[in-house]
């Protein structure tokens, strides 16, 4: 055991969805949407999580908060195992767990101004005084950058990055441990984005919060995180301290996820690996190296034999033959 | 270079509510040449996706209300009746919404509403039809067709719904593409793709595109142009390097200063100080005043105009007013 033990832990979590088909609608097959994932997260810490889209990265993070049942596998929060809590234990828990979706129309419910969505789970959580309640609404749109005439609107009247703030102050309000934020900037222009990474930092200082970050953008994340996974086809394939992943990538998907970066500059020369092959289906998941259909470099055995996540240096974990 | 596709003309959109009325677009002027690709940026709220609905005509009137001239190909699509829009729609222009999940439908596999266009507008038979819905899904990227066809929108990930809709709003090869923040859920290597099939598009068919995203290495990377919005305005246009290398409004400067940069790490993100006001409650002078370092009396007291600079660089801020301009002289409009 580590030093201090992590806020969050999760083992070899797996989701795999039905597919149904026919007129019965029978179990045809399964969509392997996270096949066997293993991290932790420290107290006051950002996990990263990029990896390319429908590579299972909001399935992790809403089985984190047991939105979703995983298949299997184990999560603990604060070293109790979360999987066995019941329903009504687990609501409780999400006081301290909380989710930034990433479909903000989505997940507000339209016939709620902002001010009755904000203050719901202050009355969840306990929260009895009106005049108190009100004070935290005010405070909190103010805190991402909304203000207080915004308290009476209907969520269709918001901009899509207004709204997008609208599901980062929901999340705030409980004062949670552990947020996870699926994608929380990238409906907001770049100013408005600096504002709430800037935010979200010094809460984290203030409160000791910890972030699980999911984001396809990779200048956010190299910003925000202090370690980063990257996820391919439901699994990690590599995982490091932010610093040495934009250093060093190792994984060449990695690499190529990295060379892909568009970069806001007219004179930048783009020296890209675009990927070749197919992309792969999650209900039928390549043998062996689940990239090997696309990888620049794979090599006879990556068909046919699946390379496990080692530590290729201090804290940098890869899953790839290339560092075997 | 011939007439411009589009060409938007002081539109104004606003809503009513039950205390007043929000100018969401406040007097936007811009237009798009045939097989052009235009940038739109700005802040959050700045009317980027209210423009573009009521270039397609969706914007529910009420509450909505829509002044000024939308002209495509030279027709006014601001007093178009519903029935011509619906002929245009899909069909004619594309659009790619922010959020894919208000605008596909729920209950409809996604086969289905792709190929719907194709059998409304183009009268394909329905085998066609699913078949180059099947290859679309392909070329957008996305793995098992086959299989996504006969499925529900709630059971892709964010990104795959994303490309469901670029897909769909490509399938008729249309004349406009308005393509709202078309690749924020996606991931940068299926984000390349996508942008390649965007300029294959355009270049192949010679679609003009509008391109809204907040992204700027996107918009340095696809676009020629780039209007610049903040509360409802345009406050600066120009070709893209211009924009980048020489930005002249207070808010661009801002704007292109705040991008954290991938190729390095910095400890804390530069942001413009402040919020964008609510609309409307600025009535007199610069709406960037409130928020911009260079703010003097003339900038409460007075609206600047669009102003032309060098060649077509146009940017609305005193600062860059001709000399000699009286600073007591009444506010009259540009034509
Ligand atoms: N139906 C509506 N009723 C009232 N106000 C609205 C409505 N739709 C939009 N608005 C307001 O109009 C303004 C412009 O919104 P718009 O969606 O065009 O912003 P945007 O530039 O696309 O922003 P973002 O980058 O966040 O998507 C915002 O202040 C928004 O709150
Ligand atoms: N309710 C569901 N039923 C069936 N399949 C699902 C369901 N939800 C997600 N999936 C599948 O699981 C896979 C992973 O989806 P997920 O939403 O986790 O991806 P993601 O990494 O968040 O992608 P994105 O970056 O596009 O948001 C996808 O193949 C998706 O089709
Ligand atoms: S294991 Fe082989 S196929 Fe997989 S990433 Fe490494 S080199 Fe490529
Ligand atoms: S007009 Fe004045 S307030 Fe507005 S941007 Fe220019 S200098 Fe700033
Ligand atoms: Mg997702
Ligand atoms: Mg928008």
């Amino acid at each position: 055991m580590s030093q201090t033990q992590p806020l969050v832990e999760v083992e070899n979590l797996k989701m795999h969805f039905p597919i149904k088909g026919g007129v019965l609608g029978k179990k045809v097959g399964e969509v392997k949407a996270v096949d066997g994932v293993s991290f932790f997260i420290k107290k006051g810490e950002t996990l990263g999580l990029v990896g390319e889209s429908g590579c299972g990265k909001s399935t992790t993070g809403r089985m984190l908060l047991r939105l979703l049942e995983p298949t299997e596998g184990k999560i603990y929060f604060e070293g109790e195992d979360i999987t066995k809590l019941s329903t009504n234990e687990m609501r409780k828990k999400r006081r301290e767990m909380q989710m930034v979706f990433q479909d903000p129309f989505a997940s507000l419910n339209p016939r709620h101004t902002v001010e009755k969505i904000l203050e719901e789970p202050l009355i969840v959580h306990g929260v009895k005084d009106k005049a108190e309640r009100k004070r935290r609404v005010k405070e909190l749109l103010e805190v991402v950058g909304l203000s207080s005439w915004h308290a009476k609107r209907y969520p269709h009247q918001f901009s899509g990055g207004q709204r997008q703030r609208i599901g980062i102050a929901r999340a705030l309000a409980v004062n949670p441990k552990l947020i996870i934020a699926d994608e929380p900037v990238s409906a907001l222009d770049v100013s408005i984005q600096s504002q709430v990474l800037n935010l979200m930092q010094d809460l984290q200082k203030e409160f000791d919060l910890t972030y699980l970050f999911i984001a396809h953008d990779l200048g956010v994340v190299r910003h925000i995180s202090d370690r980063v996974g990257v996820m391919y086809l439901g699994q990690i394939v590599e995982l490091s301290d932010s610093e040495m992943l934009y250093d060093d990538p190792k994984h060449p998907y990695t690499q190529a996820l990295l060379s892909a970066v568009p970069i806001p500059d007219v004179e930048h020369q783009k020296d890209r690996v675009i990927l070749q092959g197919d992309v792969p289906s999650p209900s039928n998941p390549p043998a062996g190296c689940p990239f090997h259909t696309r990888c620049p470099a794979a090599m006879e055995h990556c068909g046919s034999v699946k390379p496990v996540l080692k530590e290729v240096d201090e804290g940098h974990y890869v899953a790839c033959h290339l560092y075997e | 270079m011939g007439n411009p596709v589009l060409e938007v003309k002081n539109l104004k959109t606003s809503f009513l509510t039950e205390d007043d009325a929000i100018p969401a677009v406040d007097g936007v002027d811009f237009h798009i040449n045939p097989g052009e690709v235009l940038g739109i940026v700005g802040e959050s709220g700045c009317g980027k996706s209210v423009t573009s609905l009521s270039v397609m005509g969706l914007v529910p009137t009420p509450p909505g209300k829509i002044e000024g001239e939308i002209l495509f190909k030279g027709e006014n699509l601001a007093s178009a009746p519903e029935k011509r829009m619906r002929q245009i729609r899909g069909n004619e222009i594309g659009m790619i919404f922010q959020e894919p999940m208000t605008s596909l439908n729920p209950v409809i596999t996604i086969g289905d509403q792709l190929i719907e266009s194709l059998r409304i507008h183009r009268k394909w038979s329905k085998k066609e039809a699913w078949k180059k819905a099947i290859e679309m899904l392909k070329l957008v990227g996305l793995p098992r067709a086959e299989e996504l066809v006969k499925e529900y929108p709630h059971q892709l990930s964010g990104g795959m719904r994303q490309r469901v809709m670029i897909a769909m709003a490509m399938i008729c090869d249309p004349k406009l593409l308005i393509a709202d923040e078309p690749t924020t859920a996606l991931d940068v290597t299926i984000q390349a793709q996508i942008l390649d099939l965007m300029k294959r598009l355009n270049k192949e068919t010679d679609t003009a595109i509008m391109m809204i995203t907040h992204d700027l290495g996107v918009v340095a990377e696809m676009c020629e142009r780039v209007v610049v919005m903040y509360a409802g305005k345009v406050v600066e246009e120009g070709d893209v390097k211009t924009i980048f290398q020489n930005p002249q409004h207070p808010y661009t400067i801002g704007l292109i200063k705040s991008v954290p940069d991938m190729r390095e790490k910095v400890g804390r993100l530069y942001s413009i100080p402040g919020n964008v006001p609510k609309p409307g409650s600025i009535k007199t002078g610069c709406s960037f005043a409130p928020r911009c370092e260079h703010a003097g009396t003339r900038c409460i007291s007075e609206t600047p105009h669009l102003k032309t600079q060098e060649g077509s660089h146009q940017v609305r801020c005193w600062l860059y007013e001709e000399k000699g301009v009286n600073l007591h002289e009444s506010d009259t409009a540009i034509g």
